[in-house]
């Protein structure tokens, strides 16, 4: 290993990249980013899927190796896929800015899990009523499903649990 | 790994592969042309999580087999009968009805089955199926729920839920064939017991018929050949559009 590399500032670089779709988040607020380490001279990020068809995943990756070769790092993007991503993983100040930004935070993983018909009770992220309903299960990115609020009549996206 | 395991198991991985990518394909055709707004952002959704587990299986069969492949290789070079998925998730869409039908009987299949790959020896597939897994799950809800809302629903949609179950029933038989490659990736603890899924299968459907006012028909002849490369008619056409911009182009970069 070569001396010389600040490995902390490459880590704090690499948390601090923004996600394209939400970009008031963070990829440390995401809880995408798994490790950032240094092979030979590289700064190595290990960045997980979102979903696994998530548009963004490309421009994700590409945003880190640029954010660190910009900081003068010689950087590098692996894919992580196990143990697969969590909404679990998204961190409490991530949770925060989603709600701050309009759309409801995950529940817990498994909590609105899919069974016919089932409909967890989702919160209005503007009023907190939990008088709301689902509009479209699929929303405007894959993460996503649209509901109205019953209550404040607000309409608002919920950031599915994963 | 042996040299013959490495081999099943890249042939195995490209015949999921396959069935994601053409199902993923078959959905994406809806874009635009939904009934309602909130299903043509629901079946390019859908689609997208298709081909996004599609790419990842592509990936690693690419890797596995060592030979300077990609996933693009794999979706974009190869003709029909290099094609191995099933013949169901090729049928066209006809209409709504034969779309969430066909959509339904996959993931019905896939959510046990991603469930015994996230327990088997991979640990690729396992990450690709814990992902799989979740967004499977909606899959199976939002299909489920279309077939009860339609079976039982007005006397038209009764009917063109009938129709389709009576089009499609007999191509859902090849998702239960198991060829010498997949049995020994079951055998080396990678795939999960077969009989298993199809009577968790069975019995999914059976729930959802029964409350959609729906008969599960017997099958007196079932349809197969896809894994062989056999398809049906409309493959063609459905290959010809995937892969134009790569013939008309080769090698162009997105």
């Amino acid at each position: 290993m070569k001396t010389g590399v600040d490995l902390q500032a490459a880590e704090e670089i690499a948390a601090s990249v923004p996600d394209p779709e939400l970009p008031y988040l963070t990829l440390k607020d995401l809880g995408i980013l798994r490790s950032v380490e240094l092979q030979e001279d590289t700064v190595v990020a290990s960045v997980s899927p979102t979903y696994s068809g998530c548009p963004a995943l490309d421009v994700i990756e590409q945003s880190v190796v640029d954010a660190l070769e910009q900081a003068g790092f010689k950087a590098r993007v692996q894919r992580a896929m196990s143990p697969p991503w969590t909404t679990d993983w998204i961190t409490e100040e991530g949770r925060k800015k989603l709600a701050a930004n309009g759309i409801a935070p995950p529940l817990a993983s498994q909590a609105d899990k899919p069974a016919f018909f089932a409909r967890a009770v989702i919160n209005c992220p503007a009023c907190n009523s939990d008088k709301t309903t689902k509009v479209s299960e699929f929303g405007s990115t894959p993460c996503k499903s649209q509901y109205r609020c019953n209550h404040c009549h607000e309409p608002f996206e919920y950031f599915k649990c994963h | 790994m042996a040299q013959n395991n490495t081999d099943a198991l890249i042939k195995t991985v490209v015949q999921i592969a396959d069935d994601h990518l053409i199902l993923g394909h078959r959905m994406s055709e809806w874009c635009g042309h939904a009934p309602m707004l909130e299903e043509d952002l629901s079946m390019p959704n859908m689609a997208l999580d298709l081909i996004g587990q599609s790419r990842a299986l592509y990936t690693y069969a690419a890797t596995l087999e060592n030979k300077g492949r990609s996933e693009d290789d794999f979706a974009y070079l190869r003709t029909d009968r290099e094609y191995t998925n099933c013949l169901l998730v090729e049928r066209p869409n006809t209409d709504f009805a034969h779309t969430m039908l066909r959509h339904f009987y996959f993931a019905a299949f896939m959510q046990p089955f991603w469930a015994g790959v996230l327990k088997g020896s991979d640990e690729t597939l396992c990450g690709i199926a814990g992902k799989a897994l979740k967004e499977t799950g909606y899959h199976v809800r939002h299909s489920g729920e279309w077939i009860i809302r339609l079976g039982d629903g007005t006397e038209e949609s009764a009917a063109r839920m009938a129709a389709a179950v009576d089009a499609l029933h007999s191509y859902t038989a090849e998702l239960f064939t198991e060829d010498d490659a997949r049995q020994t990736c079951a055998q080396q603890g990678i795939l999960p017991d077969i009989k298993t899924i199809q009577t968790q299968w069975n019995s999914t459907v059976e729930q959802v018929f029964k409350t959609a006012c729906l008969q599960v028909p017997e099958v007196s002849w079932p349809q197969l050949g896809g894994r062989d490369g056999q398809h049906t008619e409309c493959f063609g056409y459905l290959l010809a559009e995937l892969q134009y911009l790569q013939r008309a182009y080769p090698g162009a970069q997105w």
